[in-house]
């Protein structure tokens, strides 16, 4: 299959989406019309967490097998991660001003989510700012990891600092749960989630290795 | 003598020559202490709500100051090249830059922890070793992060903003246990002390083992 069909998917699967967020799924009791942002909300901030931990296992695939590849889908699964992440985020925000009435609040999930943003773009900051792609491969692909690493501790620390943020309502606790249609309606959206994700990442890096080819020609007439 | 120890030794001796980062450190922690001071003009009770915030910050900034030149050093006049060919492990160099950087930090802060005591006035009578245990553990963390940071940004075009950049946000757990430790000594009630303690050393453990594993990664050329 080739990756224009993934996009043609996903690109079917957001309008499938789009209907059932918005048309299929029944109205929330008590937050109305607002809640129908849950299921984007949602799916971007798991697609983003899948996508770093693709950087975390493709870390350690290069540093164990040195292929210039691995770090290519690091790199690549890192821009799309943060984006996700940017969208749950900028959804979270939006989400938060007419339910709780504010923009924002240091809350354990919304710190975490910031800080996991932030440790992201230091991520590709530093890949900016070293020259020699071996080099810069490994050094990425520690700090990777130990971002990763970082993420279960810091949930640790912020969650005993203080929580607002609503518990998890997919595989939470004993009263957790959704509506069936909602549950169908975020099924949905996650899929296409999904396949965006990985529409992205192929042409991502089929833009990344003709940059490096075009690298490679370039050094190629200057050497001559 | 083991080669750790030659490692640690000849730290030492570059750090009494240059005498760079420990002065740095004890005067970049003085000035954050005294800019809080105009900054939030804390008195009386509000002073015990501040300070653990104010001393963490004054702690956290002075010790990237003085990591940022930690492995520089040795990249600019090449002895790295010279440590990688020596017969010690990689992960040998790891732990000897963490000694040494965790001693220097150490010795700053015998100076700026006292003074920001005496400044902010705060009355501390057994809690004082408890305070001692938290900065030793806090600052250990901060030295094994910081130790493998400071090699990877030695290598950047950036190094002096790409350390904080990587070091403040990965160090964030450790800062907010640290904090919330001080805060509950300086505090009444110092219940959920141990949790926040045994929070510090479960990232010192982690961060010093996986750090020592991916170590050679950082320095090989």
């Amino acid at each position: 299959m080739t990756n224009k069909m993934v996009g043609v998917a996903s690109l079917m699967g957001m309008v499938t989406a789009l209907w059932a967020v918005f048309v299929y799924a029944p109205n929330e009791a008590t937050m109305g019309v607002v809640q129908r942002i849950f299921y984007f909300h949602v799916s971007a901030g798991m697609m983003g967490y899948f996508a770093f931990f693709v950087v975390f296992v493709s870390g350690i695939a290069f540093l164990v097998n040195r292929d210039l590849k691995w770090d290519r889908v690091a790199r690549c699964s890192a821009e799309i991660g943060v984006l996700f992440v940017t969208v749950n985020i900028a959804m979270g925000i939006l989400w938060a001003k007419p339910i709780w009435g504010i923009w924002w609040t240091w809350d354990a999930r919304l710190t975490l989510q910031l800080l996991l943003w932030i440790l992201f773009i230091s991520y590709l900051m530093l890949g900016a700012y070293i020259a020699d792609p071996l080099k810069r491969a490994s050094l990425q692909a520690v700090f990777g990891i130990l971002a990763f690493i970082d993420v279960p501790i810091n949930y640790m620390a912020i969650r005993w600092w203080r929580t607002q943020h609503p518990s998890p309502v997919i595989a939470g606790g004993t009263d957790s749960g959704l509506d069936p249609d909602m549950y169908i309606a975020f099924m949905i959206t996650l899929a296409a989630f999904m396949l965006l994700y990985a529409y992205l990442l192929g042409h991502r890096l089929a833009v990344e290795r003709t940059r490096e080819d075009v690298e490679y020609f370039e050094q190629l007439v200057h050497s001559q | 003598m083991t080669p750790l120890v030659s490692l640690i030794l000849k730290d030492i001796a570059v750090e009494m020559r240059r005498r760079e980062s420990v002065i740095s450190m004890m005067m970049f922690g003085l000035l954050v202490t005294v800019i809080f001071n105009f900054a939030f003009e804390p008195s009386g009770a509000e002073r015990d709500l501040l300070a653990p915030g104010i001393l963490w910050v004054a702690l956290t900034f002075a010790g990237v100051i003085g990591l940022n030149r930690s492995l520089a050093i040795d990249l600019d006049n090449d002895c790295l090249q010279g440590l990688l060919l020596a017969p010690v492990s990689r992960g040998s160099l790891y732990v000897g830059k963490v000694v040494s950087n965790f001693l220097f930090m150490i010795i700053a802060e015998l100076v700026i922890v006292p003074l920001f005591i005496i400044f902010n006035d705060l009355r501390l009578g057994s809690e004082l070793i408890w305070l001692i245990l938290v900065v030793v553990l806090g600052t250990l963390g901060f030295a094994a992060v910081g130790t493998i940071l400071s090699a990877i940004s030695a290598n950047t075009r950036m190094r002096e903003v790409m350390l904080p950049v990587l070091q403040i946000p990965l160090t964030i757990p450790m800062i907010i246990a640290a904090v919330a430790a001080t805060g509950l000594l300086l505090s009444e009630d110092s219940a959920g002390f141990g949790a926040w303690v045994n929070l510090i050393i479960g990232f010192d453990m982690i961060f010093l083992i996986v750090s020592y594993l991916v170590f050679e990664y950082v320095v090989e050329e």
